[in-house]
């Protein structure tokens, strides 16, 4: 088994006195490509969003390297710079060009000279196919366009893990192909990532594990096997059922 | 001498035009500097202001951080309150006179008028930018936090370039509003347009004639400046197209653009899609 990067301990969230999170409890391992499935509202979003700390998690353990992220102060800046995140709303900035997009954190966070960050933002634009449109602003660009802009971005800080929180949600059918192609890539290439999805198609032929939840916990997990084809509880059945009919 | 002056409308308006030419003119450099300096230096207050009232607090700050920001903000609330709802006219000669009779700090007429005007502009500017910062997308904020920028950097990078944009339209209206309203400062003596226009029309009880130059030269000075805050919008807005960025020659001939040679069909299909729409 190769190294554990990431563990997440009993971790709960909630929001006033509305439970979203209870007691989840898994590990991330170097090369793991984790599915979230589930429900909408049932927690997967603000699983990953506390993973990286956008949402400050009520109790529980975030331990990376076997440091505890949760038990001090610590440098939420500097530990996402190590995270990277793909957003539903993909989340450019509309006052940078494409290219300015995949730089700005090079040069402003990790410090790198420009043409150094330039070099390795066109090396992942053109992994992505979106090299020809390193002028243009993110308003210019279609919604599939733009997803793989953001996850040439985050490739571009080097992460060592990579969540994604529905990135083909927000997109035309007819986009989602080409986002999931590029997913599809990295994780042969041997990307950690962590994906929140609706493609079942996805997470069952990419994945490596899947996590089913369903009202803030952690209903059924393990191998896309186990889960798609043999799935032990009734409520993974139902969603999954519903799911693949539809 | 007298015999001959001029005794219609436009005999005298022309008269003081050309024998005051200098006067004006000079009024209405000091009315653009005071204008001009006194909205940027605002908008640098505002913007100040406007961060420190949107800095985050998280529970997990230590007490110290919270009670010297609690301070703060409450100072700045006050601050903002109290020249956003007072005359600026009632201000100038407030803190002109005030400071030279019960402070040793002697503002000289110029200082008071910068002074004042800035931190007039200031207090408007505050809520501009408050407002600016949260118009902008929540989105933008939490992009630039997963790739590790910090407040200060999402803030100067990513929120403050599109906050800015989205105010341009109010800061050229506080450079308008400045351009004409630095006439109230002509009560504490400040030599600008007004002053000069009420000095040369006194000189022949000319004041209708005096101050049709004024009203002109206002115009002059407000139109002008809407033009150009236009223009910088137009700037800011970048071009409304792009070039496609393609080592293919071929490519700009033919009006597609197949990329990567080698890359999966639909993303050449993507691409051609992106040619033809712009």
């Amino acid at each position: 088994m190769s190294e554990v990067i990431l563990e997440i301990r009993h971790l709960s969230k909630t929001f006033g006195t509305n439970v979203v999170l209870r007691d989840i409890d898994f590990e991330v391992r170097k090369g793991d490509v984790i599915s979230i499935i589930g429900a909408s509202g049932s927690g997967k979003s603000t699983l990953l969003r506390c993973t990286n700390f956008l949402e400050t998690p009520t109790s529980g353990q975030i331990i990376y390297h076997g440091k505890d992220l949760t038990a001090s102060r610590i440098d939420e800046a500097a530990y996402r710079a190590r995270v990277g995140m793909v957003f539903q709303s993909f989340n450019l900035f509309n006052n940078m060009t494409v290219l300015q997009n995949c730089m700005t954190g090079q040069i402003r966070v990790l410090k790198k000279k420009k043409e150094e960050a330039e070099a390795e933002a066109r090396k992942y634009l053109e992994h992505v196919g979106m090299l020809p449109y390193i002028n243009a602003k993110p308003r210019q660009l279609s919604g599939g366009q733009k997803q793989r802009v953001a996850i040439a971005r985050a490739l571009a800080m080097g992460p060592e893990i990579l969540l994604f929180d529905e990135p083909t949600s927000a997109l035309d059918p007819e986009m989602v192909g080409e986002v999931l192609a590029v997913m599809k890539d990295l994780a042969a290439s041997g990307m950690t990532m962590m994906v929140v999805t609706h493609e079942m198609a996805f997470a069952r032929d990419i994945s490596s594990q899947v996590v089913f939840m369903k009202d803030g916990v952690i209903c059924e997990q393990g191998s896309p096997d186990q889960i798609f084809k043999n799935p032990q509880r009734s409520e993974t059945k139902d969603f999954l059922s519903r799911f693949m009919n539809s | 001498m007298t015999s001959s002056l001029p005794t219609d409308y436009w005999g005298r308006v022309v008269y003081l035009a050309s024998h005051y030419a200098g006067s004006f003119l000079n009024g209405a450099w000091k009315t653009i500097a005071i204008a001009v300096v006194g909205t940027a230096a605002g908008c640098i207050i505002g913007f100040l202001v406007g961060i420190i009232q949107t800095i985050p607090v998280s529970p997990k700050d230590p007490w110290y951080k919270k009670a010297v920001l609690k301070i703060v903000r409450l100072i700045l609330n006050v601050y903002v309150e109290v020249f956003r709802g007072t005359p600026m006219m009632v201000q100038a000669m407030f803190i002109y006179f005030g400071a030279l009779q019960y402070t040793s700090l002697k503002l000289s007429m110029w200082s008071a008028a910068f002074l004042i005007v800035s931190i007039n502009t200031g207090a408007y500017m505050a809520e501009t930018v408050r407002g600016g910062i949260l118009s902008i997308d929540i989105g933008q904020t939490e992009g630039a936090k997963a790739i590790g920028m910090s407040h200060f950097q999402t803030m100067l990078y990513v929120i403050f370039p599109q906050a800015l944009r989205n105010i341009i339209p109010q800061i050229g209206n506080n450079l308008i509003i400045n351009l004409k309203d630095s006439s109230v400062l002509s009560v504490i003596g400040t030599i600008e347009l007004f002053y000069v226009a009420k000095q040369n029309a006194g000189t022949y009880y000319w004041y209708f004639e005096a101050m049709t130059i004024a009203m002109i030269l206002y115009l002059i000075m407000t139109l002008t400046a809407s033009r150009l805050l236009r223009w910088w919008e137009k700037k800011l807005d970048g071009p409304a197209n792009y070039d496609l960025a393609t080592t293919d020659t071929l490519a700009f001939t033919s009006g597609l653009v197949e990329y990567p040679a080698d890359a999966d069909d639909h993303f050449a299909e993507r691409n051609k899609e992106g040619g033809e729409e712009r």
